[in-house]
């Protein structure tokens, strides 16, 4: 069975990973459009911000394909697909044949309407960029060594976070977000406007309801007439999958190319789709968590095993230097009599927590400036696990902390000297009849005589034996 | 007079005296390089096992598999061995089996193990030990071309500005270990610690992550990924003393610490103020136990805690590297001196031509005679009594039926034999279903080495008479060899035997031949390899370079996958598993020693108080705790120390509270470690 992989992003590189060690023989064979390995793109931002070089991103090397023994047409695009004779016609006019075909086309970096974002030719003016590739990144920090003022256009994740880190470069940010607050997507208004403020302290300046108009000369306008010097734009406004080759193929697509849940197209038993060109259940994923569940998915399915994809619960985790923030789920939603929230709010110290449970379960989430509870939170998100029934252990740090425990403070049952299972009440006892120093204590319990650590507590008790009790014996006598 | 001897326990092997005055035996302290004179209330009390009414004193043997076991004489109960083994081997040498364990010394071990290649020539041979290190010696092997547990001494312990113990809960499992630890930490350096439980160990730590039973894989690439970012690598070191970095660091992009929190539970800050400890730290350890080798990915966990500990430079360096802290106490001499499947003595390699040809030449016989590598553990009890398995099985110091993972199936195994021998000092639950029950002596009745988590040879030192009826494992295995017409030498006397090893062991990796029960005494324990009378042995590896082909250190892409068995509506909760301070593995010692049956008198299960008020149950109630293959009853015990969405039990109990009834038989594909520390089970009230 040959296996034809289009695309060699994280989805269809990963796939190709994942049948490779299920099956070292299968034959398989990746068309990628970039001629380099792959990356991991989650990443771009760190390396825009300087906290990651291009070379920690690397994900599989062009040498790893064909010690694997896997075909690789890097630098190579697929144009068509001839679902009759069962092959992949590529640019270079190469004719590819499959058994199945997995269509991992991704998508593509959403240029809005603005003026004066394109020369004559359609192609985006210099100083302008998107933010979706390693190339765009290179581009983005060649411009940066020399531009004055930054403006990023698009106030979602990615915007946040190429904002962030050409501001970490030093360089003074504008951050244009078209919606009333940013990354509404994720965040209810209140969560957008305590966001708005650590990003204001981080030298990020922040412009909502930005609408831009047109770009000139080193100038953005808003169409209420605002105005932005910037000498570098950066437009992250979001992804459109591609969808191209599935429609032209004859696929149903609807925003993505429509699979069942063994990823399977539902037009063509012999084509599987994943990553984000793929909509299963009506939903299209644009993170890279969904992509590899139905890469994993997708591997047990071509080799047999059975497996099927049932979504995946997405989380949001913001990769900024200084802003903490974790999103998942049905964040905007009020409490109701379905619904019941918990939130604590510290807007001066950056703080917005807010869960939303459903059924004692939860069901959206945001921790934003505090994400001590990220992993619990995520993980009886993802899981759908009933949540403690005390919620305020999952905001509050401080609620779950433990008391310090001190030898006088502990439980008579509780162990002093763990080496020897020697109880508190164990060495009052000694006390009792009669141990007065670490070494009487030792003789009668054993405690201290293993690792040696108890000591401290050993004489702490001592003393506080002698406070409470000050020889008794020797004053009955 | 006090005799100087070791405590009969873990892998620590603290040293003591024992003094014997007339019947009593009492232990006094010891100052030895390892424990400087500390013990654990399971030290102190080892003596009581020695008169102890549950002692075996004679060869027990049933008539019929439905009868009592009975008092017989050794000449009858020797005979009935011979016999199983003869109508086993009707249908095949392979159809005898030999199962080891981790607690016999390198005498033992080695002669065991050369009786099932000379005497009964069967390749299934193998030990609970397989159940102890495996992982850790897989993947210590595979990046720096030896297995010792530590490659340097306790006492460097103290040096290191941080250390990483994933999977270790010393302060239990070992608890003199942790004067070292404390010293570190007087120093001022810091301690992290990897482990579901907030344990007595994690407890005092600097810094505890809390991680997801089955997930610490991805949360060491996590560290490493964080390290490779904030630019913590040693280059230098990565350039000149290891091999394949390069696929590591590839491999190694996929865990960021976002990805890696979703997956472990265990926050990005976290992550990072762990990797920001062992990075500005000049000196750090990375060790490991139990709780990361006992999966079935542990191997590929081990390796990822030594991708990182190469990364950052450590192993070969003073005050510095990766170590696995072994549990049982000899788990380390019993893996290299042939008790194990793939194994000949001085941790050769049985498929190995040369080694078998040295192997064969000491004992004399041809090489041609010896077997191949047999079943591993878990497998060989897996295959009792099955069309192709063996028939007849004899277990010398192991208690299976408890200490197997998905124990219902190896009772049913065990149960399928023709015929079974054990021996054993008690009757434990594995004895109690033999045909044939051989007593044997014990720890201070008898001489004999063992090797301790350093790779420290040590002497265990006889102080009293072994009570009358009962043998030496070593003269019982000779006997046999000789009922069985076996050729070679089968000597009885420790010494002896060792003698024997020595030269077994010579030029192997694990090279014994310069070490004599006078130096041990004389220099406080020998490290191996100690190739001669002159040499000084090997406190020490990798100073100047690793014991792999070309001397460096190799790294290994390893990925993350979820545990064998994961959560889902009908078992909702992982289990784990482990040890409690006052018990010692399957509880056959020391849940006959009256101190610590009355400290831990029976099982109990942790449960976090938002799980407990869950269930609607309180401290004290009993539960069973429920998976696909069987079920444990235990009392709760409500603890905040655990994660909500899992539960721990001790795997010390024999009967209903047997936690291994619930555990996971998953194997790793490359050590063949049973999944013990993780499974997913439900937890019910008992009605």
């Amino acid at each position: 069975m040959r296996v034809v992989i289009v695309g060699n992003g994280m989805a269809g590189a990963r796939l190709a990973q994942e049948l490779r060690a299920r099956d070292a023989d299968l034959p398989i064979t990746v068309i990628g459009a970039e001629s380099g390995g792959t990356y991991n793109r989650v990443l771009l931002s760190h390396v825009l911000a300087g906290t990651a070089c291009t070379e920690d991103i690397a994900l599989t090397s062009l040498d790893w394909y064909a010690r694997h023994g896997i075909t690789l047409h890097a630098g190579m695009r697929a144009v068509a697909v001839d679902r009759d004779a069962s092959s992949v016609r590529t640019d270079d006019g190469r004719d590819v044949a499959y058994d199945v075909l997995v269509l991992a086309t991704g998508s593509t970096a959403v240029v809005p309407d603005i003026a004066g974002l394109r020369d004559v030719d359609g192609v985006l003016r210099a100083g302008v960029t998107v933010f979706r590739t390693l190339d765009d990144c290179a581009t983005i920090l060649d411009h940066a060594r020399t531009a004055r003022r930054v403006a990023v256009v698009g106030g979602g994740l990615l915007g946040l976070e190429a904002a962030r880190g050409l501001a970490a470069r030093g360089l003074p940010v504008t951050l244009l977000h078209v919606r009333a607050h940013l990354m509404e997507r994720q965040l209810d208004a209140g969560a957008g406007r305590v966001l708005r403020r650590t990003l204001l302290a981080l030298g990020v300046d922040v412009i909502t309801n930005a609408r831009t108009a047109a770009v000139h000369e080193g100038r953005l306008r808003l169409d209420d007439g605002r105005q932005v010097d910037a000498d570098l734009v950066v437009i992250a406004c979001g992804v459109r999958p591609d969808l191209e080759l599935a429609r032209d193929a004859g696929l149903a697509v609807e925003h993505g190319i429509v699979v069942d849940d063994r990823l399977r197209s539902v037009s063509d038993e012999r084509i599987y789709a994943i990553g984000e060109c793929a909509q299963h259940d009506g939903q299209v994923y644009g993170l890279v968590a969904p992509a590899w569940e139905q890469a994993r998915v997708l591997a047990d399915v071509l080799t047999g095993r059975t497996a099927t994809y049932g979504g995946t619960r997405t989380v949001t985790r913001l990769k900024a230097a200084g802003v903490e923030l974790a999103a998942m789920g049905e964040t905007h939603l009020g409490e109701s009599d379905e619904t019941e929230l918990v939130t604590f709010v510290d807007a001066s110290r950056g703080t917005y927590q807010k869960l939303v449970l459903r059924e004692g379960r939860i069901v959206g989430a945001i921790l934003l400036g505090d994400t001590r509870s990220a992993g619990t939170v995520t993980q009886l998100f993802d899981r759908g696990s009933a949540a403690p029934h005390d919620r305020a252990t999952l905001l509050l740090a401080s609620a779950r902390s433990a008391e310090a425990e001190t030898p006088t403070r502990i439980p008579d049952r509780a162990s002093v000297c763990q080496c020897n299972g020697v109880t508190k009440a164990a060495i009052r006892q000694a006390w009792q009849s009669g141990a007065r120093t670490v070494a009487d204590v030792a003789a009668t319990t054993h405690a201290t005589t293993g690792c040696g650590t108890c000591r401290e507590a050993v004489c702490g008790l001592l003393d506080w034996l002698a406070a409470a009790d000050p020889e008794p014996a020797l004053e009955a006598s | 007079m006090a005799v100087a001897t070791h405590c009969p326990y873990c892998a620590l092997q603290c040293g003591m005296h024992l003094r014997v005055a007339g019947e009593h035996v009492s232990i006094e302290r010891r100052d030895f390089p390892t424990n400087r004179g500390g013990l654990c209330q399971k030290g102190w009390t080892a003596a009581e096992l020695l008169d102890s009414p549950e002692r075996l004193r004679t060869p027990l043997a049933r008539d019929r598999r439905d009868a009592p076991l009975r008092a017989v004489g050794w000449d009858e109960a020797l005979e009935r061995v011979v016999t199983g083994i003869r109508d086993a081997q009707r249908s095949g040498r392979d159809r005898v089996a030999v199962f080891g364990g981790g607690g016999l010394t390198n005498e033992k071990a080695y002669l065991l193990g050369k009786f099932a290649r000379v005497a009964l020539r069967t390749p299934n041979i193998d030990y609970n030990g397989r159940f102890c290190m495996s992982s850790a010696a897989a993947a210590g092997n595979r990046a720096f071309g030896v297995d010792r547990g530590l490659p340097f001494p306790l006492s460097d312990i103290p040096a290191a500005d941080a250390i990483l113990l994933v999977g270790s809960n010393a302060a239990e499992t070992m608890p003199p270990f942790m004067q070292w630890i404390a010293a570190q930490r007087q120093r001022g350096g810091s301690l992290i610690v990897v482990d579901p439980r907030r344990t007595p160990t994690a407890r005092n730590a600097t810094l505890h992550l809390q991680v997801t039973p089955g997930t610490d894989l991805a949360l060491v690439n996590a560290l490493l990924h964080i390290a490779i970012t904030t630019g913590r690598v040693d280059a230098d070191y990565v350039a000149a003393r290891t091999t394949g970095f390069a696929d590591v660091r590839r491999a190694i992009a996929a865990y960021w610490p976002e990805r890696v929190e979703a997956i472990t539970g265990v926050t990005v800050a976290e992550q990072r103020a762990a990797v920001e400890l062992l990075a500005r730290a000049s000196t750090a350890m990375v060790l490991t136990a139990r709780g990361a080798e006992q999966h079935a990915k542990g191997t590929d966990t081990v390796s990822a805690l030594i991708n990182l500990a190469l990364a950052l430079g450590l192993p070969g360096r003073p005050g510095s590297g990766y170590g696995c802290l072994t549990g049982q106490g000899n788990g380390q001499g019993g893996r290299e001196h042939g008790q194990k499947a793939d194994q000949l003595p001085g941790y050769r390699r049985i498929d190995d031509p040369a080694a078998r040809a040295h192997v064969a030449h000491v004992w004399g016989i041809d090489p041609d005679e010896l077997p191949a590598a047999g079943r591993s553990a878990y497998e060989l009890l897996s295959s009792l009594g099955t069309d192709d398995g063996p028939r007849a099985l004899l277990v010398v110091g192991s208690n299976v039926a408890v200490s197997a993972p998905n124990a219902r199936r190896v009772r049913d195994r065990l149960a399928a034999l023709d015929f079974l021998a054990v021996s054993d000092i008690v009757l434990s639950e594995t004895a109690a279903l033999a045909d044939v029950v051989l007593p044997t002596t014990q720890w201070a009745e008898e001489r004999g080495t063992m090797t301790n988590l350093e790779g420290r040879v040590l002497l265990r030192s006889q102080a009293v008479t072994p009570p009358p009826g009962v043998r030496s494992d070593l003269e019982v295995i000779s006997e046999l060899a000789r009922r069985l017409d076996a050729p070679s030498a089968w000597p009885t006397d420790p010494e002896a035997v060792f003698d024997e090893l020595r030269v077994a062991s010579a030029g192997g990796i694990a090279d014994y031949s310069g070490i004599t029960y006078q130096r041990i005494a004389a220099e406080d324990g020998v490290f191996w390899p100690c190739p001669s009378s002159d040499h000084p042995g090997t406190p020490r590896l990798f100073a100047d370079a690793f014991a792999t082909p070309d001397g460096r250190a190799w790294f290994v892409a390893v990925e993350h996958r979820p545990a064998a068995e994961d959560l889902d509506a009908t078992y909702p909760v992982y289990l784990t598993t482990g040890r409690a301070v006052a018990q010692y593995q399957s509880g056959a010692q020391t849940r006959r020693v009256a101190a610590l049956r009355e400290a831990a008198a029976e099982a109990f299960v942790e449960i976090h108080p938002d799980l407990a008020d869950r269930l609607d149950v309180i401290d004290g109630d009993q539960v069973r705790v429920v998976s696909r293959r069987g079920e444990a009853v235990a009392l709760v015990r409500i603890t905040d120390t655990i994660r909500a969405d899992t539960v721990f039990m001790p795997f010390h109990w024999g009967d209903a509270g047997c936690a291994n009834l619930v555990t996971h038989d998953a194997l790793d594909p490359t050590s063949r470690m049973p999944e013990f520390k993780v499974c997913a089970v439900r937890v019910e009230a008992v009605a």
